[in-house]
């Protein structure tokens, strides 16, 4: 049977298992006067038996197929002519591609020896074999379950509090899926990351002062050394956000007081969704509008002017992704300038003073560290961001704070390095986990102490 | 007492003169820090229909389409009856453009003309004959795509003044088409091929269609993925998990999650899905998976305040009348949480519809011709679609890039309407 049809049986037979155990539970109950005697409701002992018919056929199943190709092809390959069984690991792992891409149907490069041939239909044979011996251990263990909760079902059954502790099993199962996000994150990122400064010392990445991630590909090749100093393209990406940072905190922190403190209701209901626009354009699109109108227009600014900027120069992307970042500042600062308690503001403004001054000198202060921690929070976001940078910013990791000339950043690095396919053993590919790993932890940190700044300040007025 | 007038007297006035004094400066300052507040509205705002005004200057041109009208003589030398797919029809278009011009005898300058009619014409032309098979022998009148440097031409986006070698239009070319519109060979029509077909090489011939389904198939994994997950989740932590150091690890952890760069879900898609899973590259399931595992976080926290303003009168008459915790949550609670579970599950979906950047770790930039047809299937989603035309050079894929970005926010906006929605009537019934 296909995957899809055991599939299918099986939640045949599971929902065939709910009804017998309910009826069983009503024919348990009859002779003590109904079902009230029952200490569930049927429906649990239905609920039980379906359960216990297919979840562990499920997890039978998942770690089947988990498992199965791998093993096959052991199997395989401990069959295989000797001569081919004793190639190098590189030759032998074409000989399974070759193998696979025959039992897939694929076109295969080259003409197909008959071993090979053979080996594809011993895989299939196998396969099959597999496939027959997958759908007897499934159904039989369904069928066995429901047999076996059949006869434990007796009015005294405690089948609502099993139903329940596995429900809440289940729920414990989908929240540790979010620790298990990040414990993937950390190990994937972390393991590649240890194979890249075992090719590159730590110290080098750290401080190293050129970036060049090209590697020889014969020892004798000139001019590919390969240089993996990140401080230029650390350097650009805190150029950027930096720009990105001049265009956001003071118009969105601007705006966020004028929303708050000045506008009317009118105007307020209007301005608040469209900026809410602006926070929900994706990214591709503000790229798609730095490199096709904000650089052009910068770039002849400068001719102008007189100076000469790069068609990729940093502060085009700097801008667009300052203007990004607009809203998530304002709503932030909206937020904690709207939790500064109303009588400090009547308390200065009982004083004399005008609204700006009880602003600048009551509300701001107060709600200083909230705002602060917004910023940090934006901050981890504009040093994040990707697709504006990919779009609009440049390649060549040049160590410079001038925002007319090209600069990259991190985000920029990983993505020309991972793209298209790569061999998972060069430093090149590696270099790219490595910018992935000082990216997590530079954002992990500005979080984490944004959460808390932000949480210590709730406290303080709750 | 003594204090306060000691420091009133400076000048040699009452207090009240010193304060109104200073009154219209202060005054001054007043305003000039209201405007400020209102300009940085007004740049934000700017700012948002600068970048809407752009994008739909450059893009309204990419719905319409320029054909052009040629008469085709089906020569049966050339089409074999048997064998309708064998024949050379781009020869047939070749002869019907010869037939108008004539004097067109050298190489080079034959391969212009033939330059004004785009590749796809002659699919076209085997689509018409494969219906009509009737027509094989006689001449007949067919629409067929222009070129996209003629298609710029008609548009006006290739200026006639520039000189003939900085123009991808040579004079021959466009006396040629001028002779062509004059005789009425040339309109424009509505722009289906953009709708119904895959990426391409030929900016005429390309389309939103691939991607479009690339994304749904892409979004529907992200749903049933991350909609029951991140409401299990939300319904723990709210409702059953004991407040503990370990839960409250995890809920920062979740709080951390939701700010990690969506980049990095890519790495960790490219490390466990592709090299350790060894699942395929490029494929919708691989990215659904990873955006399951970004939007998810959106998903919880949003769901628990969902939960966390279903009312405690509600669980205390649930619990009082002998409900047990998890019949509480599923007949009482969960119905009223789910609007507002539903609408965060809405904005991580429009948030896992924008993202570009995770998708290119996992290889779903690839060029794709077909349209995908399953989950497994080679294909890319419409904001990479939008990525990959932007770098194309051709200035016909300026405006095709603009038009999927207006595609692409329609998209986004019908999701957003819903939650609003959604919202409104959640409050509605409270």
């Amino acid at each position: 049977m296909a995957p899809f049809h055991l599939l299918l049986t099986l939640c045949v037979l599971a929902i065939a298992g709910f009804f017998i155990g309910r009826s069983k539970s009503f024919a348990v109950c009859s002779a003590q006067g109904g079902p009230r005697a029952l200490h569930s409701r049927p429906i649990y002992y239905g609920i039980l038996t379906a359960i216990w018919c297919a979840v562990p056929a499920l997890i039978v199943f998942s770690f089947w197929y988990f498992f199965q190709s791998t093993i096959i092809m052991d199997l395989v390959i401990a069959d295989l002519p000797d001569p081919i069984r004793f190639l190098p690991e590189d030759r032998l792992n074409l000989v399974v591609n070759d193998i696979k891409n025959i039992v897939a149907g694929n076109i295969v490069a080259g003409n197909i020896s008959p071993a090979i041939q053979a080996a594809a239909d011993h895989y299939k044979s196998l396969e099959k074999t597999a496939q027959v011996a997958l759908s007897v251990i499934i159904t039989a263990m369904a069928i066995i379950a429901i047999a076996g909760v059949y006869l434990k079902i007796t009015p005294t059954l405690r089948a609502r509090n099993y139903v329940e502790k596995i429900i809440e099993g289940l729920l414990i199962a989908c929240t540790s899926l979010a620790v298990f996000t990040t414990i993937g994150i950390v190990a994937s990122v972390f393991y590649e990351a240890i194979r890249f400064f075992k090719i590159v010392p730590v110290y080098k990445f750290l401080f190293g002062l050129q970036w060049s991630p090209q590697m020889a590909i014969h020892a004798e090749q000139i001019g590919s050394s390969g240089a993996f100093g990140a401080i230029p393209v650390i350097l650009g990406t805190m150029l950027i956000a930096g720009i990105a940072m001049c265009v956001a905190v003071p118009v969105g922190l601007m705006a966020a007081i004028y929303l708050a403190e000045y506008a009317n209701k009118n105007f307020r209901n209007i301005a608040k969704p469209l900026l809410e626009i602006l926070a929900g354009i994706p990214t591709v699109v503000y790229g798609f509008f730095a490199a096709l109108v904000v650089a052009p227009a910068i770039r002849d600014a400068g001719g102008i002017l007189g100076f000469s900027v790069s068609s990729e120069s940093a502060l085009a992307a700097g801008i667009v992704m300052g203007i990004m970042i607009i809203p998530f500042v304002s709503s932030l600062s909206d937020d904690v300038i709207n939790a500064v308690p109303q009588s400090l503001r009547d308390g200065a403004l009982s004083l004399g003073s005008t609204r700006s001054e009880t602003i600048t000198n009551v509300v701001l202060p107060a709600a200083l560290p909230g705002i602060v921690g917004g910023v940090l929070l934006a901050v981890s976001r504009a040093i994040g961001e990707t697709m504006i940078v990919v779009m609009a910013a440049g390649l060549s990791a040049n160590l410079t704070v001038n925002p007319f000339q090209a600069v990259t950043t991190v985000t920029v690095q990983i993505v020309t390095l991972l793209v298209g396919d790569q061999e998972f053993d060069s430093a090149k590919t590696l270099a790219a986990f490595a910018l992935g790993l000082l990216l997590f932890v530079i954002t992990l940190a500005l979080n984490v102490v944004a959460l808390i700044v932000v949480r210590k300040y709730r406290e303080h007025y709750e | 007492m003594n204090n306060l007038n000691k420091r009133a007297v400076p000048g040699n006035g009452r207090t009240i003169d010193i304060v109104k004094k200073g009154l219209n400066k202060r005054y001054r300052k007043e305003r000039r820090f209201r405007v400020f507040g209102w300009a940085a509205v007004m740049i934000s705002l700017g700012f948002l229909f600068l970048l809407f005004i752009s994008i739909i200057s450059n893009g309204y041109t990419a719905f319409q389409q320029t054909m052009v009208r040629l008469d085709v003589y089906l020569d049966t030398d050339v089409i074999d009856k048997d064998d309708l797919a064998g024949a050379d029809y781009a020869k047939l278009i070749h002869e019907a453009l010869l037939s108008v011009y004539p004097d067109v005898t050298k190489y080079n300058e034959k391969r212009k003309l033939y330059e004004l009619v785009s590749t796809g014409a002659a699919y076209r032309l085997r689509d018409f004959v494969a219906k009509n098979r009737h027509a094989i022998g006689t001449t007949i009148q067919i629409w067929v795509p222009a070129d996209d440097d003629v298609d710029m031409l008609i548009k006006g986006h290739i200026d006639r003044k520039t000189p003939q070698s900085r123009r991808r239009i040579n004079d021959r070319q466009l006396a040629w088409v001028d002779h062509l519109i004059s005789r009425g060979q040339v309109k424009k029509v509505f722009n289906m091929t953009f709708f119904t077909s895959g990426d391409s090489r030929e900016p005429e011939l390309a389309g939103i269609w691939g991607a479009v389904c690339g994304s749904f198939y892409t979004l529907i994994v992200t749903l049933v993925l991350s909609f029951p997950i991140g409401g299990a989740a939300a319904v723990y932590l709210e409702e059953f998990a004991p407040k503990n150091r370990w839960t409250d690890i995890i809920e920062v952890n979740i709080n951390n999650l939701a700010a990690v760069p969506s980049i990095v879900y890519g790495l960790l898609g490219l490390a466990v899905f592709l090299n350790f899973f060894g699942l395929p590259r490029s494929v919708p399931l691989v990215g659904g998976l990873v955006l399951t595992l970004m939007t998810l976080p959106t998903i919880i926290i949003v769901g628990r305040s969902a939960l966390k303003a279903v009312s405690p009168s509600i669980r205390e008459a649930g619990l009082s009348i002998g409900a047990s915790k998890v019949q509480l949550v599923a007949h009482h609670v969960l119905p009223q949480a789910l609007p507002g579970m539903l609408t965060g599950t809405i904005i991580g979906m429009a948030q896992a519809l924008g993202e570009t950047a995770p998708l290119l770790m996992i290889g779903m930039v690839a060029f794709i011709v077909d349209i995908p047809a399953g989950f497994t299937d080679p294909s890319t989603v419409l904001p990479v679609q939008i990525y990959l035309w932007a770098d194309s050079p051709e200035r016909a894929f300026l405006e095709k890039t603009s038009a999927a970005i207006m595609v692409l926010l329609l998209f986004l906006m019908i999701m957003n309407a819903t939650a609003v929605f959604l919202r409104r009537i959640f409050e509605k019934r409270q």
